[in-house]
């Protein structure tokens, strides 16, 4: 990675700590504490379940939020302060700008999830008094979310390439709910019959796919999940974003900012 | 080269090449995932739960249940699986989350109900879905006709059967079919033009494919049934008369017991054995049929339902 890149993200990390965005940090260990006790106190014999379906739940959707509304004013913002033309008159590239707040924005989620990681397992181990070896794929479900994460990210920076900030929430937000049916709209596709069932799967395999990276119920239900679907999920996410980030460049490189 | 084209050419074959690898990840990824997201979407098993957690949008979530329902069964009748566990909650789901649903009914009463591999073998819990949608959906004669067609055909039970289709008949709505159904159960239960006429009347009514193709399947198994056992009485005949079997249709043809060389509906000349037995050429395209059925014949173990147009 260019050193570009990474002056660029670790500007981006900065400004979204100074932007109080792991304040919400402090809503999550609430919910988690408070959680943690009334699940103590009423549950019977369902406590990690709650705790964990909770958790990795609140740890996705914090996420998820985090990453559509500051990924989708990453570009925008930088317009309309007008910081975008400083940094494009140095000897920074269009595409290295929206790499590097790429990986601004997906190191922030890292570390925001980092620290809820460790409010979900203080949780657990609060609930249930010790760890089980089975806790292990709930490190998994999380590398899923973070997963997730880049995929949102990548795709809140290809909308707010070209459309409002708003517009491109919108889309981020619409996407997100329809990648989370992703599989149900296969099953729609393969129903139907001729051009129309073409159609729909194309759009159903160009839509991301978040519902085989979401594995909170099994992972909550102490399934494991298979070493094969983690090398699938890895690189599925990867490419996907890659999809995205390159969409980005290709429409930002175009774009005029004058 | 200006950087800016060059940066385009390199962006858009990463493009192209990420957006091809995802689509074979994904197919990776489905392939490894086969029938979990039904598994993982029954962890929340209570209709009533989901119904309250959809926040209003329960029809919207009844189409998708009701897709994973159809896909299900199929994938699992594709697979020659004699396990439908998920079909039953499946449809009790979907109609729990739009009881107005009458398609999933309907399903219910056909692929639910019969036994294995033509169905999921739980009559109990068919009746249990479509007495829902009565109690949801009071004046639909189809519900009624559903309800008559299981403890027919399922369960033999004709006196339910005969009630089922006689309340259905009292509707202001009903289908002409009703009360004759009902008096069919009271006088000729049992006999082959009773099921046919039910066969008749699904395959016409109904609009989902899948249970046209079935309706399909069991008329022409009926026809099978009648045509085997009306030759063979023949067979019998034509003994009785000459002293000896047969050796072809066409001798009972000489005999002026048959007119041309029988064939069954889809067109196939059945085969008339030495010991007088009458069988179908193919008795993988015949599914249902119990009689005509080759000595020794191992059916498929997923049923070949006829394509319907």
């Amino acid at each position: 990675m260019s050193g570009r890149i990474v002056y660029i993200a670790s500007n981006t990390f900065r400004e979204a700590v100074r932007d109080r965005v792991l304040y919400n940090l402090i809503a999550f260990a609430l919910l988690m504490s408070g959680a943690a006790i009334l699940v103590g106190q009423i549950s019977i014999g369902i406590e990690r379940l709650v705790v964990i379906n909770l958790g990795l739940t609140a740890v996705s959707l914090f996420g998820i939020v985090i990453a559509i509304f500051i990924g989708i004013g990453l570009v925008s913002k930088e317009i309309d302060r007008k910081t975008l033309y400083t940094v494009l008159s140095r000897p920074v590239q269009r595409w290295e700008f929206i790499v590097g707040k790429f990986f601004g924005l997906a190191g922030t989620l890292i570390v925001n999830a980092f620290f809820m990681a460790l409010g979900v397992f203080a949780a657990l181990f609060y609930v249930s008094r010790h760890f089980q070896a089975t806790d292990g794929w709930v490190l998994v479900a999380l590398y899923f979310i973070i997963l997730q994460f880049l995929i949102i990210t990548s795709l809140a920076l290809l909308f707010s390439s070209f459309s409002s900030p708003l517009l491109s929430a919108v889309f981020a937000f619409a996407l997100f709910i329809i990648g989370t049916f992703a599989e149900d709209l296969r099953g729609f596709a393969s129903l139907t019959k001729g051009i129309v069932r073409w159609l729909a799967t194309a759009a159903a395999y160009l839509v991301p796919n978040f519902s085989a990276l979401n594995v909170i119920s099994s992972v909550a239900h102490e399934q494991p999940v298979a070493r094969q679907l983690i090398i699938s999920n890895t690189a599925y996410a990867l490419v996907y974003a890659s999809v995205a980030l390159c969409g980005a460049v290709l429409i930002f490189e175009r774009r005029n900012l004058k | 080269m200006k950087p800016s084209r060059r940066v385009t050419i390199v962006a858009s074959t990463l493009l192209v090449i990420c957006l091809t690898a995802s689509v074979l990840l994904l197919r990776t990824i489905d392939r490894e995932r086969t029938g979990a997201t039904l598994e993982e979407v029954l962890y929340v098993s209570s209709p009533t739960l989901l119904k309250r957690m959809s926040l209003g949008y329960d029809g919207l979530l009844a189409d998708v249940y009701w897709t994973r329902a159809v896909q299900y069964f199929g994938d699992k009748l594709n697979r020659g699986s004699e396990h439908f566990d998920l079909l039953a909650p499946l449809l009790e789901i979907t109609t729990t989350l739009d009881p107005h649903l009458m398609v999933a009914y309907e399903y219910g009463a056909n692929f639910l109900a019969p036994e294995i591999p033509g169905g999921a073998g739980q009559p109990e819990r068919a009746i249990k879905l479509v007495e829902f949608g009565i109690r949801n959906n009071p004046n639909v004669w189809r519900l009624y006709y559903d309800l008559g067609f299981i403890y027919y055909f399922d369960l033999e039970d004709y006196d339910k059967a005969e009630k089922a289709f006689a309340d259905g008949a009292k509707l202001p709505n009903t289908h002409q079919i009703m009360p004759l159904m009902a008096a069919k159960m009271a006088e000729h239960a049992g006999n082959i033009d009773t099921a046919r006429l039910m066969w008749m009347t699904t395959f016409q009514t109904t609009r989902d494919p899948n249970v046209k193709s079935n309706a399909v399947a069991h008329l022409n198994a009926l026809q099978v049934d009648q045509d085997v056992t009306i030759l063979e009485r023949l067979t019998s005949k034509y003994r009785e008369k000459t002293g000896h079997l047969p050796q072809t249709f066409s001798d009972l043809e000489a005999a002026n017991l048959l007119r041309g060389i029988p064939v069954d509906p889809l067109g196939h000349t059945y085969k008339l054995m030495p010991d007088g037995r009458v069988e179908v050429r193919v008795p993988d395209d015949l599914p249902f049929i119990v009689k005509g059925i080759p000595v020794g014949y191992i059916p498929p173990r997923i049923p070949k339902l006829p394509p319907v147009n």
